[in-house]
């Protein structure tokens, strides 16, 4: 039953509080996740303004080498004289950006095929699925390296690989979703009303999936950040000079490094650890906040 | 000449229809059988008529109201609408004509999209459908809310804001949106409050004899059915085994199963404590339906013959438009 609200106001009109607005109101509730968002928008400004806040030119090599921080390189230098700060801000942009098109491509490619064998079924969906299982069973750092001895590792490369990587999750995700909600009284009604099947597919069925799937890309945002860090450590990913969270880790490979220079492996893993984490509470938030049905 | 032909001819014309759904099984998966949900309905409907469908769970009734909106497509038999073989229109024309036979829901939680206020699920149809203009579609949309009996101000709300009642009325306007001339109701009122059953029967009672609506109405109370219908089919496993004026239905079954659902409606009266003659027994298995009758499990009229022959509907007196599918009891009362 419907509790009365004497708070928000009731206007005669369509225009009360939009969704949008009830999302970031419910939102905004949970700290952590504000706090998360507060942060991660931080470092994305910072990165994207990189050109901008870095001191120096991130390839540039400097007079110092294995420098440990001082004002002139506040985190440092590395074992050719880069700035590790300026590295890291340049890093971290491209980090974002593998994970964010990783991300999408991902997505597009998940959403596209989970409404397909969900909403049409039989031998589509039938198809789609083994080739969703096979893709899923398939050990990603073995295709990740097979695909980069075919084409060039490379920046463009690893967004494209774990872009069609990522995706079986969402796939399963959305046609599950969809095959419950093509049986809902809702959709039957447009069927019955004789509305296009691009207006069900769109405008019916896909928002009614977008929370999970907004939910579930964040995970897949930060999972594919990792693996990024993860195969260009590997030396798969990113090729140097260009710098990743991944490939500046890979600097600090030795034992040395390890023990008496950690300004070169500490600033990229933490902001790995940092990203990662904050992503993840910010899905957990967008959950809560994005279920219609909670009514508050 | 025109008139004359449309008075004759009723406007939903159902003959011998059929939906069997195979059941698939086995090691290798085939087709290991077939439910026969609705297994060879044959009725019409004048211009106007409701026609209350009654019956069981599991009979067919819901899957004879869903065939009529085109949500499932029969397996046999063919469905005139206004003289015209729905079977066999394709394409453009079956969907300017489909948009003239509408449904109401039976679950008003889960036939509203959640994620819509009900401005827009009110509105979409209507523009899409070139009923209504950008410029018109705000008057159109006020005007449904009025025949509903719902304010204004609900437009910007979204469904789980409303109650039970509230969701019907809504799913009730949209259903209207398309000015129908056939509405089907699958079980309306089943999963409200009884306190807001009454509200809503009414509403669709109002709403048909003020806009002329045909309908169908789906129920398994037969106390509600009667209440808005003018004629009464009862189904069995998937067949008809009664029709006939609401009046007469009720209050002269023929056919075993017909009283027996009509002694399960409660009656308010404490002093009237008969026993009734409550149903032996399940419903058969629309798998593998009982030869003969399909009731003569549970009959307590049948006969040998009830076992191996299956009965026809036949008029209790001529004229009455009045059919049953029982010769023992029609037999019984001609010797009476």
């Amino acid at each position: 039953m419907k509790k009365p609200n004497f708070n928000r106001k009731y206007s005669d009109d369509i225009t009360r509080e939009s969704y949008l607005q009830t999302v970031m109101r419910r939102f905004r509730r949970h700290h952590l996740a504000a706090v998360s968002l507060a942060i991660v928008a931080l470092i994305a400004l910072a990165a994207l303004l990189a050109p901008l806040i870095a001191p120096f030119d991130p390839d540039e090599i400097t007079g110092s080498f294995a420098k440990g921080p001082s004002l002139e390189h506040w985190l440092g230098t590395d074992q050719i004289g880069r700035d590790v700060f300026s590295r890291l801000l340049y890093a971290t942009r491209i980090s974002l950006l593998v994970g964010l098109l990783a991300t999408a491509i991902s997505t597009a490619i998940g959403v596209v095929l989970g409404l397909i064998a969900g909403y049409f079924g039989g031998v589509a969906d039938m198809l789609i699925m083994r080739f969703t299982d096979m893709v899923m069973s398939f050990p990603y750092i073995l295709l990740v390296l097979v695909a980069a001895s075919i084409f060039k590792p490379g920046l463009w490369s690893i967004i494209l690989i774990l872009g069609f990587v990522d995706w079986p999750g969402i796939a399963r995700l959305v046609r599950g979703n969809v095959l419950s909600l093509r049986e809902s009284n809702f959709v039957k009604s447009d069927l019955v009303a004789g509305m296009p099947l691009r207006y069900i597919l769109f405008s019916e069925i896909l928002p009614n999936t977008a929370a999970p799937i907004l939910v579930y890309a964040t995970s897949v945002l930060a999972l594919s950040m990792l693996d990024e860090a993860a195969l260009s450590f590997l030396g798969m990913g990113v090729q140097p000079p260009t710098a990743s969270l991944g490939n500046m880790l890979n600097g600090a490979q030795s034992m040395t490094v390890l023990t008496k220079q950690p300004w070169l492996w500490l600033p990229p893993g933490l902001m790995i650890v940092v990203l990662v984490i904050a992503i993840n509470f910010i899905g957990d938030a967008l959950r809560d906040a994005l279920d219609p049905n909670s009514g508050r | 000449m025109e008139k004359e032909r449309q008075a004759a001819q009723p406007l939903i014309r159902v003959e011998n229809l059929k939906k069997y759904y195979p059941i698939r099984g086995g090691i290798i998966t085939h087709t290991t059988g077939y439910v026969r949900a609705v297994d060879g309905v044959s009725f019409s409907i004048a211009e106007g008529e409701t026609l209350g469908l009654v019956g069981e769970s599991g009979c067919g009734k819901s899957t004879v109201g869903r065939q009529l909106v085109g949500l499932e497509k029969p397996t046999g038999g063919s469905f005139f609408y206004d003289g015209r073989d729905m079977g066999k229109l394709r394409g453009r024309e079956e969907r300017a004509l489909r948009t003239q036979l509408q449904m109401v829901f039976q679950d008003p939680y889960s036939s509203l999209n959640p994620r819509r206020h009900i401005y827009e699920i009110l509105s979409q149809p209507m523009l899409y459908h070139g009923i209504s203009t950008r410029d018109t579609v705000r008057q159109d949309v006020d005007r449904l809310l009025d025949m509903v009996g719902l304010p204004k101000k609900v437009l910007g709300r979204y469904p789980h804001e409303f109650s039970g009642g509230q969701r019907q009325r809504i799913g009730i306007a949209r259903a209207l949106s398309l000015n129908p001339r056939f509405l089907v109701c699958d079980e309306p009122v089943s999963a409200l409050d009884v306190s807001i059953q009454a509200q809503i029967l009414n509403l669709l009672l109002g709403l048909q004899r003020d806009l002329g609506l045909t309908c169908v109405f789906v129920g398994h109370g037969l106390g509600a059915v009667n209440y808005v219908s003018d004629r009464i089919a009862v189904m069995y496993l998937g067949k008809i085994v009664e029709i006939g004026p609401a009046r007469e239905v009720f209050h002269h079954p023929v056919h075993p199963y017909t009283r027996a659902l009509i002694d399960a409606v409660p009656v308010a009266d404490p002093n009237r404590r008969e026993k009734k003659a409550a149903l032996s027994g399940e419903i058969g298995s629309s798998t593998n339906p009982p030869a003969g009758c399909r009731f003569h499990p549970r009959c307590p009229y049948a006969t040998e013959a009830c076992k191996s022959s299956e009965p026809r509907m036949r008029e209790t007196a001529p004229g009455s438009g009045h059919l049953a599918a029982c010769p023992v009891v029609m037999g019984k009362e001609a010797q009476a």
